[in-house]
Order: structure tokens, then C-alpha cells, then sequence
């Protein structure tokens, strides 16, 4: 470099740090950088933390199950796996071109998704898939346990949830949050065991066949609601409404009847 | 700068002598929050460290180019951008650690600590000797991090590392675990035990009081 004036870089640094140009390009320059880097490392990593994610979804589930009292008994009478079913939302059957292997495919097709009125809307979610994969145990032919996934809006985000069904599909056997944003301490304790502890033996209808279930402000007063947690209101309401959403006529009501026929 | 460039010392005074923690009172909250046991406490002290380290030398690098009216923006993009990637590593390798440490490997971009050596060293100093003085800094906070982990988790469940050290009671040993120490307070009353020995030791680390009592009334009559 003979001259500093050719060299279009030299010049630029050779700029006073005050003058306006080198303020903007020095900016744009910086977070152009920044923003290469995020986004590398973002691309880079995200197989790995799907993975992750995924294993941590098979571990909770499989906790879920070891959690629920003699279910282990069950599970190594009945040869120690449950079966995976991937079932169609709207008729509650088992679907017949979509398998476990081809569910997320199908899912990342935007066709397979339904928009939700906002009317029937409790839970925040906008729209929803038309296909869920589900978890099945069985006792002999009879269905001794269902596993529904759910997802519904907490207070700080989305919450995805494990919700296990016995078999008479009214009794809560436990649940299981598979994933959350809320506040740490306050909302975040969804994830405690002590409070998931509380679900199993929570009843969901009442004689009538009507949705009772619901988080408590405080103190569960019926068989149908389950302990608040203090501070935490409106994760606690995302949950009923979680709850109320997924087991209503939008989400598994179809599938639980079907259930509850014998066509499973 | 003229004086010769000592890398002991500079290494070796934010341990104690200058610790950021006890002396200059930075990033207690991350001290508080992932102390309750040693692994996440030494995976908290690795990570900044290493954001530290790195931030001082970008920012030492082009410290002649950041123009004055920027430059705490372009500091902190900096140290964020960092923070990102080693939380993005951290969910990608260390699943568990990461879930462990929440939001609080996030909350490393407003580390006082950080943004106070890049912006009382780093910017005026070659990008060597930033590196240098902030592991060193790093290395400071992880002491007293590793410090309080290690004696939370051993008082609060009788582990080091997850391995049981002291036999538990309800095992048939004789410890019975001190629940408090799982609470973010008893990481206040050690941090609050270690400054006070650490300034028993050096007397010079004390401030001065800010009111000085009246002196005894009856000597005056």
C-alpha cells in the first residue's frame, strides 16, 4: 500500500473516531459481525439441541409412567412398552397414512394445522395441529392408561405438558411438564415434583360429563381442582385452560369417546 | 503506559486483593443464584470467565476504532452476542447444567462484572494485557463462586460434585443435610462471611465508615 488514500479500509480507520461515517460503519460493521455469529452458532447447534430435547421429552415420559403407582408392575406385565399411536384429532381414530416416523413431516406442513376460532380458543394457541401422536397401555385388551401431550399458554410462554388418563379416562394419573418459560421460583415450580404430585386421583368430569377440572387460586376445594401455587395465578389458569382445552371437544373429546366405546 | 506489563500480578490480584466479588461487590447476583451446588456453580465460573476473556480482547482489539458515542452499545452487542453463543453450547452439550442455570447464563450480558472490565481496562489497554487481567477477574469470580457452591453443597445435602462426601442420617450416617443452605439467604451470609474474613486479613480492603460516632459525651463534661 503506497499511498494511504488508495486503500479504501486505511482510509476509513484513518477517519477521527467522531465523525459520522466511521460512527455508522463502525455500528452497522459491529452488529453485522455479532449477528453472523449468533446466527452460526444458532444453525450449528440446533440438531444436537433437538436431540437433546427429544431425549429429555422420552426421560420425563418414561419418569411419568415410573411415577404413577403400580405402573411399573403394569408395564413389565404387558412387556414394559407402551404403544405409540399417532391418532386424528377430528374423528378421535387412529390415522391411517400417518405414522410415528412421518408425524413430524406431517406437522411441519402447515396444511395439517386448524385454525381455532377465538370462542373455542381457552387455551391461546391459535390454531392446532390435526394429528397427535399419543401413548397407549394395555392391560389384557383393555386401555390401562392414555398419555396426551399438551401444550397451552402460560404466563410466560408456551407450557408442554404430559397429561396421563387412567382408564376410565376421568382420573388423572399424573402429569408430567415437558417444557416451560415461566418466572423461576414462582410459575416455574409447575415443575416441581411436589406439585405434579397433587394431579394423580384428580377427577375431570362430573356425572353430567362436563369438564370440571381446574387449578385452585388456593386450596383445592372439589375433587375436580388441583392446589394453586402462590404468586403464580395465571400459570396456574394456563394450565386449567390447558386442561380444558385438550380434553374438550377441539382437542382429545373425540379420541377419549372413542376411548370410552371400546374402538381403541 | 509505561510502566512494564506484569502478568503475575495482574493474573494473581483479582483473586484476593482485588477480588471483584468482595472487593469491588460484582455480579452477587449470579453468586447467589447458582451456587446451590458445585457443578453449576464452576459451569457459571467457566462460562463467564471465558465471555470475559473473550469480550476484553474483541473490544481491546478494536478499542481504537469504537467511536465514544457508541461505545457502550457496541460493548454490550459484544458481550451478548458471546453470551448467546456459549448459552447456545451450553443447551447443546451441557442439557442438564443449562436447564439448572435458567435464565441466569443469559443474565451474564448485564454482569456488572463484565462490563466493568471491558470498560475500565480493556478499552485502554492492549488486547495481551486485557486478556490477561480479565482471566484473571475470571478467575476471581469463580473462586468465591466454587467457595460458596462447594459449602452449600456440602452443609445442604452432604455432596461434592453430586458424590455423597458426608454420610446422610436418614442413610444410617450421622449428617443430617441443612436446608437452608439450598436457599439463596445462606449464600448471603457466606458471601457476607467471606468479605468480612477477607478484610480481617487485609484491613486495607475496608471503607472507610461512613459516619463516625459521637465520641463519649462524659469525657467533654
Amino acid at each position: 500500500m503506497a499511498g494511504t488514500d488508495h486503500n479504501p479500509w486505511r482510509r476509513f480507520l484513518a477517519l477521527p473516531n467522531e465523525s459520522r461515517t466511521k460512527t455508522l460503519v463502525m455500528a452497522f460493521l459491529v452488529s453485522g459481525i455479532c449477528a453472523l455469529m449468533v446466527s452460526g452458532a444458532t444453525v450449528l447447534l440446533r440438531p444436537i439441541q433437538t436431540a437433546n430435547r427429544a431425549a429429555e421429552e422420552q426421560a420425563r415420559i418414561a419418569e411419568l409412567v415410573r411415577g404413577i403407582p403400580g405402573m411399573t408392575d403394569l408395564l413389565e406385565q404387558s412387556g414394559g412398552t407402551l404403544s405409540t399411536v399417532v391418532i386424528d384429532l377430528d374423528d378421535g381414530r387412529a390415522a391411517q397414512d400417518v405414522t410415528t416416523e412421518t408425524f413430524a413431516t406431517v406437522l411441519a406442513d402447515t396444511a395439517n394445522w386448524t385454525a381455532l376460532e377465538p370462542a373455542a380458543d381457552i387455551a391461546g394457541l391459535a390454531q392446532r395441529p390435526d394429528y397427535a401422536q399419543i401413548f397407549l397401555l394395555r392391560t389384557g385388551e383393555e386401555i390401562s392408561l392414555v398419555l396426551l401431550p399438551l401444550t397451552g399458554q402460560g404466563y410466560g410462554g408456551r407450557i408442554d405438558a404430559i397429561l396421563a388418563l387412567e382408564g376410565d379416562m376421568n382420573t388423572i394419573a399424573g402429569i408430567a411438564i415437558t417444557g416451560h418459560s415461566e418466572t423461576p421460583g414462582l410459575g416455574g415450580r409447575i415443575e416441581d415434583p411436589s406439585w405434579q404430585a397433587r394431579f394423580p386421583g384428580t377427577l375431570l368430569r362430573d356425572e353430567g360429563g362436563e369438564l370440571r377440572f381446574g387449578v385452585a387460586r388456593g386450596t383445592a376445594s372439589t375433587p375436580y381442582q388441583v392446589d394453586g401455587i402462590t404468586g403464580a395465578t395465571r400459570t396456574g389458569r394456563g394450565v386449567s385452560n390447558m386442561v380444558q382445552f385438550w380434553l374438550g371437544p377441539d382437542g382429545y373429546g373425540p379420541l377419549l369417546r372413542a376411548i370410552n366405546r371400546g374402538e381403541f | 503506559m509505561a510502566a512494564r506489563f506484569d502478568v503475575r500480578r495482574t493474573l494473581t490480584e483479582p483473586l484476593i486483593r482485588q477480588n471483584p466479588v468482595t472487593l469491588q461487590i460484582l455480579g452477587i447476583c449470579s453468586a447467589l443464584a447458582v451456587t446451590t451446588s458445585l457443578s453449576t456453580a464452576l459451569t457459571m465460573s467457566v462460562s463467564l470467565t471465558v465471555v470475559l476473556t473473550l469480550s476484553a480482547m474483541i473490544i481491546s482489539v478494536i478499542r481504537r476504532h469504537i467511536p465514544d458515542s457508541i461505545r457502550l452499545i457496541v460493548q454490550i452487542i459484544i458481550v451478548a452476542s458471546l453470551v448467546i453463543v456459549i448459552d447456545q453450547v451450553l443447551q447443546a452439550y451441557f442439557a442438564d447444567i443449562s436447564s439448572a442455570l435458567s435464565i441466569y447464563v443469559s443474565l451474564i450480558t448485564t454482569n456488572c462484572l463484565v462490563l466493568g472490565r471491558t470498560e475500565a481496562y480493556a478499552r485502554h489497554n492492549p488486547p495481551l494485557h486485557a486478556a490477561v487481567d480479565a482471566f484473571g477477574n475470571g478467575l476471581g469470580y469463580s473462586l468465591i463462586l466454587l467457595l460458596v457452591g462447594g459449602l452449600r453443597e456440602v452443609f445442604g445435602r452432604g455432596q461434592l460434585f453430586g458424590w455423597q462426601v458426608l454420610p446422610l442420617a436418614e442413610a444410617g450416617g450421622w449428617f443430617t443435610p441443612l436446608s437452608l443452605m439450598l436457599l439463596a439467604p445462606s449464600a448471603f451470609f457466606l458471601l457476607g462471611g467471606v468479605i468480612w474474613a477477607i478484610r480481617t486479613l487485609l484491613p486495607t480492603q475496608a471503607e472507610a465508615p461512613d459516619h463516625v460516632p459521637p465520641a463519649d459525651v462524659r469525657a467533654i463534661e
